[in-house]
């Protein structure tokens, strides 16, 4: 079976600012996407990550800023000259044709023989894992099976860059899971560029070679999923992504911060820690962070009680009345049930401020 | 759905019958009166017979599916280029269209040929020697009469639109129209081989609506001495009244037949969906 050839290509969205009416969907966002890479642009509803994946393939045009692909400027192209693959979060295959006609379709538009296109577009649907399907028709299909077509289709054409705009939104949880992987599988396999969009945090945090948190226009960060998650770089990025405790903490000096009464590395240690010495402050401390044990001393006590499987998630209450999530593996969790008093405590490492 | 129960059970079928004989019972007369063989016992099918070769017949049904046919090119060209438009680009145009679209029901048909034939009358009048008044008066050619067409383009405009709209309304144009162009595709690639396709129902829909109209209109076409075949019905009506009943019967029985070719040129083959792993 031969393979799909990429001409993998980078990316540059330059300075895009593209209004509705009085609200700036894009805000002047600047985006570098290395070739081969996948980068997951993830944000609140209204951040604008659409837009930009609506501006790179052309279905919208920006008011100021230029989009360069390989080093070209293709800002003015219309979207079917610019050479991307699109999966949609709407199911988009044409009612009218089959599986591997649809699969085919860029491929006729393009020209070639048909039976030159049948082969492909079969070669297509066995690389997603559908062989056999391609003479059903998309209400003959899956969710999950119509999204497979609708990626074969976009790699039919040998997109220089790959766009997917939350394709795994409208499936279940096991079938989107699955997809995930497949998708990423594929998009390493082929080293094809790829823009990612999605509101699903566990999502863009597992696939992503890099994450874009968007706000309002722009990029918050953009970062490796494991510096995102555990290096934020400011408030929003701390809360939007995963879960994070807002913990009363005092700054002792610039480079310690108290809280839970331990004393902890104030992360950054920056001159804000000695400008900020004896004030009082908010610690941002993941759930991961804190830990929890039975203690009849207390001071806390447990709340609410939910079982994940490998963890478990426990709503402390502090003597101030505070709640203070706590995720702890589950052998750990065994028997602190609610209304047990416990003594709540925090892992080793720097802590945040916000 | 529960199904109903008791006394409502024989009631629907009292009023389904009730209803049906309404419709049925004039019909079967009407056929009865044409296949009577007067001054015999049986029946005698001489009224169909003689159609074909009926004085004037064959013009008016030529002239007639001429008008349908070019009606129908004209109303789908206008309503499908113009609906993609509003669906694509300019929703907000939408309640002013579908107003315009309701217009041609609330005129009277008399009120609208009066216009009409006052336009037409600039041709020799003012407009005389100028193309506009040139092409005024070509309009008005007996053998094919474009003005007919154009104003049972618009009298069809209501039933194309909504006709239509049901069409449009029923697929994700915008997510299709994006796919499609996101894979290289022209806008007449776009039309033609994702639209168009998955609006066939609406289209022929809209067709055989316009068809319908085209067929029964008498109003317009009598009123500017066009001789159509409902307008040559009417004329022969009474002379011969069997046979004018007879071509009602056919006309009738021919706009089954072509909503019957319509319903079985759109059924899709059906399968059951299959359980599918992702």
């Amino acid at each position: 079976m031969s393979d799909v050839h990429i001409n993998a290509a980078g990316v540059h969205l330059d300075g895009l600012v593209r209004r509705f009416g009085d609200v700036a969907a894009l805000n002047g966002l600047d985006l570098v996407i290395q070739p081969g890479e996948l980068i997951a642009l993830l944000g609140p509803s209204g951040c604008g990550k659409t837009t930009a994946l609506r501006v790179l393939a052309g279905f919208e045009h920006p008011d100021e800023g230029r989009v360069m692909v390989a080093g070209k400027d293709i800002t003015g192209r219309p979207p079917n000259k610019r050479d991307m693959g699109m999966v949609f979060q709407a199911f988009s295959l044409f009612p009218n044709l089959t599986a591997a006609d649809n699969v085919a379709f860029g491929l006729r538009v393009r020209g070639g023989a048909t039976v030159v296109r049948r082969t492909r577009a079969l070669e297509l649907l066995e690389l997603v894992g559908l062989g056999g399907t391609g003479n059903r028709y998309p209400h003959q299909l899956s969710g999950g099976q119509q999204q497979r077509v609708a990626l074969a289709r976009a790699l039919a054409i040998e997109p220089r860059v790959l766009l997917l705009d939350e394709p795994l939104s409208a499936l279940d949880a096991q079938v989107r899971g699955q997809l995930r992987d497949e998708i990423r599988r594929l998009q390493q396999r082929l080293g094809i560029t790829t823009l990612f969009v999605t509101h699903d945090q566990a999502e863009a945090l597992s696939i992503a070679d890099r994450v874009g948190v968007m706000r309002a226009g722009n990029l918050e960060q953009i970062a490796t999923p494991d510096e995102l998650y555990h290096r934020p770089a400011t408030t929003f990025v701390a809360e939007f992504v995963g879960t994070m405790n807002r913990l009363p903490a005092t700054v002792r000096d610039a480079s310690t911060v108290e809280v839970l009464g331990l004393a902890r590395p104030l992360y950054g240690g920056t001159d804000d820690g000695a400008v900020l010495t004896g004030k009082a402050v908010t610690a941002l401390v993941r759930p991961e962070s804190i830990t929890v044990v039975a203690d009849e001393e207390g001071p806390a006590l447990v709340t609410v009680r939910t079982f994940h499987g490998a963890n478990t998630r426990l709503s402390v209450r502090m003597p101030d009345g505070q709640e203070v999530i706590a995720d702890l593996p589950s052998p750990l969790a065994s028997g602190l049930n609610p209304g047990t008093v416990v003594k709540v405590g925090l892992s080793e490492g720097p802590v945040l401020i916000g | 759905m529960k199904k109903p129960t008791g006394w409502w059970r024989w009631v629907r079928w009292v009023i389904l019958g009730v209803v049906g004989i309404y419709f049925v019972v004039p019909m079967l007369a009407s056929i009865w009166f044409t296949v009577q063989d007067s001054g015999h016992s049986g029946i005698s099918f001489s009224a169909y017979a003689a159609i074909p070769g009926t004085e004037g017949f064959s013009t008016a049904i030529v002239l007639s599916l001429e008008l349908a046919a070019l009606t129908v090119v004209g109303t789908l060209a206008v309503t499908i280029p113009a609906m993609l438009a509003i669906t694509l680009r300019l929703p907000r145009l939408r309640p002013w269209v579908e107003f315009l679209s309701l217009l041609p029901l609330a005129i009277p048909p008399i009120a609208l040929v009066a216009g009409v034939r006052d336009l037409l009358q600039l041709g020799p009048d003012q407009l005389a020697g100028t193309p506009i008044g040139d092409a005024l008066v070509s309009s008005q050619d007996p053998s094919l009469p474009w003005v007919l067409v154009v104003v049972y383009i618009v009298l069809a405009l209501p039933f194309a639109y909504r006709s239509i709209d049901a069409g449009l309304r029923a697929i994700d144009v915008r997510t299709l129209v994006e796919a499609a162009r996101g894979l290289g595709a022209s806008w007449p690639t776009v039309i033609g081989r994702v639209l168009l396709p998955n609006l066939r129902s609406a289209v022929l829909g809209a067709a055989f609506l316009t068809i319908g109209l085209v067929l029964g209109e008498f109003t317009i076409s009598s009123i500017l001495l066009f001789e159509t075949l409902p307008v040559w019905l009417v004329k022969i009506s009474g002379e011969n009244a069997s046979e004018s009943v007879a071509v009602s019967i056919a006309s009738l029985l021919f706009t089954w037949a072509l909503l019957l070719l319509v319903s079985l040129a759109d059924r899709r083959r059906r399968t059951p969906r299959l359980e599918a792993l992702a």
